[in-house]
C-alpha cells in the first residue's frame, strides 16, 4: 500500500519503513519552535527537569514576536525569560526586536525549515512550513518543553485529505482565497486531526509565498498539517537560503486518502471571511460592509509579495478618511525590501501607519486594537470573537488586494470596485 | 477517578481566544489566568461557577491558538472536566499533557442540559446525568494516552524515561 508525503516523513523520523493513519509513533524532531507567549511556560517546565543542556542548541528557535517591541512590563519580563534561557543554554536561534520577524514568515526566510523536515512549534500556525514540503505542526508548551529535553515527540499519524486545484486564477485571486474557499467548503473542523495535502496545476503555478499562506491556514480547518509537493520552486527557494541537504518525499500514486476534493479555480473569486469564523466566506464583490480599520501583515500575508500586491492597489490613492490603515511587514528583511522597492512611499502617501515587524494586532496584542463595535479587514488568519480587541468588535479576513481596496473605499469591496 | 459537578454549556467551535483572550497573555500565572476563564464566551462565567463544575460543549472545543494558557485557565478555575462532542487537536493534546481530564462524548454533550448535575467515571468512561438519570458512554482513551495520564502527564513521563 502506498503512503502519502506526510506518512513518509513521519515514518522516516520514527525510524520505520511504513506507518499508517491512527498509529501512535515517537518521532525525532529537526526543529523545535516557541514564541514569547508559549516559550515562557515551556522554559519553566524544562527548568523543572533540572537538565544541564537542551537536546541540540542549534535546533531550538525562540522568536519574540507577539508582544514585541515589548508592549508593557509584563511582556518585557516574558521576553527576558527567553533571552536569559538562550544565553544560559547557548540557543543560537533567538530573535528579538530589530532582528525579529513573525515566526512563520521568519523561519522559511532564514532557511531554518525545508523539505522533508519534521518540525513542531508551540504555536498553532507552525503548519505553515508544509508549504516547503516539511511535516510541521503546532503543539503546546508542555510538548515544547519535553521536545527541548529529548528531541522527540509523540504523534498520532493523521489520515490525509487531498485538495486538487485546477484552472487559471481570476484577477486578484491569491493563495489566501484558495484556502478561504477550502475552509468555507469543509468548515472549521472539516479537516480535524487530518493532514491537508494541496495539489493540482494551479498549485504548481503558485509562488512559494502563496503556498505558505495556504499551509498557514490549514489549522483553521482543524488540520494537523498542510503539505505541498516539493518542486523546482521549493528547491530554488530552499537552496537560496540554506545549504542543508533536504530530503524530498512524494506521495505514492496508490496512497490512501480519507477524502479527495477537486476545485475549479476559475469559479473562485476574491473572498472575505465574515465574523466570527474563517469558514464564513462570501465574495468580496458587492459586500459593502462599512469598516474602521485595515491591517495588512501577519504570518499569513505579511511577506513581500503581499506588500507588493497591496501597494499596486494603493498606488496614487489614499485610504478613506474614516479608515485607519496599518501595514506590518512580517520580517526585517521584508521591511528592508519593501523600503528599497519604494512601497513605503506608496503606503505613506496612502496615509498608512507602517509598523516594525510584530504580531501586534493580529491577536489583539497591541498596535491597532479595536474598540467596541469597530470592524476591521485584516489579511490575518483568525476572526474569532475579540481576536483584535473588544469582544464586541469584528474582524473580516481577506487577501492584501481586497484589504487595500477596502481601505480606499472605506467598506469591503472587490479591487475592481475602486477603479 | 470520578468527578461530580454542575454543567455549564457552550456551543460549537469555542476557541482559545474565548477561553482566555490574548489581552491577558502577557502573564502566565495560573491564578491570574483563571480570573478571565471563558470571559469572551460568557463574561460572568467565573462569578457563576463553583469548584468541581463541568464544562459541556459542542464540536471542535478549544480550536485556535496553541496556547496552554487555555487549559491552565480552565484547570485553575477548578473546572473538574470538559466534555465535548469533539476537541481541536492541539487543545486535546495540551489537556492530556497537563492532566486536565477531557472526554469526547457526542451524545452526552448534545443532550445534557445546563444546570444539570452529572457524574463522570474516568475509569470506565461512564457519564451519569444525575438530574435525568440517563447514563452515557464516552470514547475510552487509547492505551498510550492512559499511560500518559497514569504517569501524571508528559513531563512526569519524560522524567521517568530520562530517569531524573
Ligand atoms: S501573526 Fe498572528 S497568527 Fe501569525 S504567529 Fe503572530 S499572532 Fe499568530
Amino acid at each position: 500500500m502506498g503512503m502519502t508525503i506526510t506518512e513518509k516523513i513521519l515514518a522516516a523520523h520514527a525510524g520505520k519503513k511504513t506507518v499508517s493513519p491512527g498509529e501512535l509513533i515517537e518521532a525525532k524532531l529537526d526543529l523545535v519552535l516557541g514564541n514569547d507567549i508559549t516559550a515562557p511556560i515551556a522554559i519553566k517546565e524544562f527548568r523543572e527537569l533540572g537538565l544541564k543542556k537542551v537536546f541540540d542548541k542549534k535546533k531550538i528557535v525562540l522568536v519574540a514576536d507577539h508582544f514585541t517591541p515589548n508592549k508593557d512590563i509584563q511582556s518585557a519580563e516574558q521576553v527576558k525569560l527567553l533571552r536569559d534561557f538562550s544565553r544560559e543554554f547557548g540557543i543560537i536561534h533567538f530573535y528579538d526586536t530589530g532582528r525579529v520577524g513573525v515566526e512563520h514568515a521568519l523561519l522559511p526566510e532564514l532557511g531554518l525549515v525545508g523539505p522533508g523536515m519534521c518540525v513542531i512549534g508551540a504555536d498553532s500556525h507552525t503548519c505553515t512550513y508544509g508549504a516547503l514540503g516539511a511535516f510541521s505542526t503546532g503543539v503546546g508548551s508542555t510538548d515544547m518543553a519535553a521536545a527541548m529535553a529529548t528531541g522527540k515527540t509523540w504523534f498520532k499519524v493523521p489520515e490525509s485529505m487531498k485538495f486538487i486545484f485546477n484552472g487559471k486564477l481570476n484577477q486578484y485571486v491569491t493563495g489566501k482565497d484558495l484556502i478561504l474557499h477550502t475552509i468555507g467548503d469543509i468548515g472549521v473542523d472539516g479537516a480535524l486531526y487530518k493532514a491537508m495535502e494541496f495539489t493540482g496545476s494551479t498549485i504548481s503555478g503558485l509562488s512559494i509565498e502563496g503556498r505558505l499562506t495556504m499551509a498557514n491556514m490549514a489549522i483553521e480547518a482543524g488540520g494537523k498539517n498542510g503539505i505541498f509537493k516539493t518542486d523546482k520552486k521549493t528547491i530554488q527557494y530552499s537552496s537560496e537560503r540554506s545549504n542543508k541537504n533536504y530530503k524530498v518525499y512524494e506521495s505514492d500514486k496508490d496512497a490512501v486518502y480519507a477524502e479527495i476534493r477537486e476545485y475549479d479555480t476559475t469559479k473562485i473569486e476574491p473572498l472575505v471571511a465574515f465574523p466570527h469564523l474563517p469558514e464564513k466566506t462570501k465574495p468580496a464583490r458587492g459586500s459593502g460592509v462599512k469598516i474602521d480599520q485595515v491591517v495588512i501583515g501577519s504570518c499569513t500575508n505579511g511577506r513581500i509579495e503581499d506588500l507588493r500586491l497591496a501597494a499596486k492597489i494603493l498606488k496614487g490613492k489614499k485610504a478613506h478618511k474614516d479608515i485607519r490603515l496599518i501595514v506590518i511587514p512580517a520580517t526585517q528583511a521584508v521591511y528592508a525590501q519593501a523600503m528599497k522597492e519604494g512601497l513605503f512611499d506608496i503606503f505613506l502617501r496612502a496615509e498608512a501607519a507602517i509598523s516594525t515587524p510584530t504580531c501586534g494586532p493580529c491577536l489583539g496584542g497591541h498596535m491597532g486594537i479595536l474598540a467596541k463595535g469597530e470592524r476591521c479587514v485584516a489579511t490575518t488568519n483568525r476572526n474569532f470573537v475579540g481576536r483584535m480587541g473588544h469582544p464586541g468588535s469584528e474582524v473580516y479576513l481577506a487577501n492584501p488586494a481586497v484589504a487595500a481596496a477596502s481601505a480606499v473605499a472605506g467598506k469591503i469591496v472587490h479591487p475592481d470596485e475602486i477603479k | 477517578m470520578k468527578s461530580t459537578g454542575k454543567v455549564w454549556k457552550f456551543g460549537n467551535d469555542i476557541n482559545t481566544d474565548e477561553i482566555i483572550p490574548a489581552r491577558y497573555l502577557n502573564v502566565s500565572d495560573p491564578k491570574e489566568l483563571a480570573k478571565h476563564c471563558m470571559e469572551d464566551a460568557d463574561p460572568d462565567f467565573i462569578k457563576k461557577i463553583s469548584a468541581g463544575d463541568i464544562i459541556v460543549a459542542g464540536k471542535n472545543f478549544g480550536c485556535g491558538s496553541s496556547r496552554e494558557h487555555a487549559p491552565i485557565a480552565i484547570k485553575s478555575a477548578n473546572i473538574s472536566c470538559v466534555l465535548a462532542e469533539s476537541f481541536a487537536r492541539i487543545f486535546y493534546r495540551n489537556c492530556l499533557n497537563m492532566g486536565l481530564p477531557i472526554l469526547e462524548a457526542p451524545e452526552a454533550a448534545k443532550e445534557i442540559k445546563e444546570g444539570n448535575t452529572i457524574e463522570i467515571n474516568f475509569d470506565n468512561g461512564e457519564i451519569t446525568d444525575k438530574t435525568t438519570g440517563k447514563v452515557y458512554k464516552a470514547k475510552p482513551f487509547p492505551p498510550f494516552m492512559q499511560d500518559l495520564i497514569a504517569k501524571g502527564g508528559l513531563m512526569n513521563k519524560i522524567r521517568s524515561e530520562l530517569s531524573l
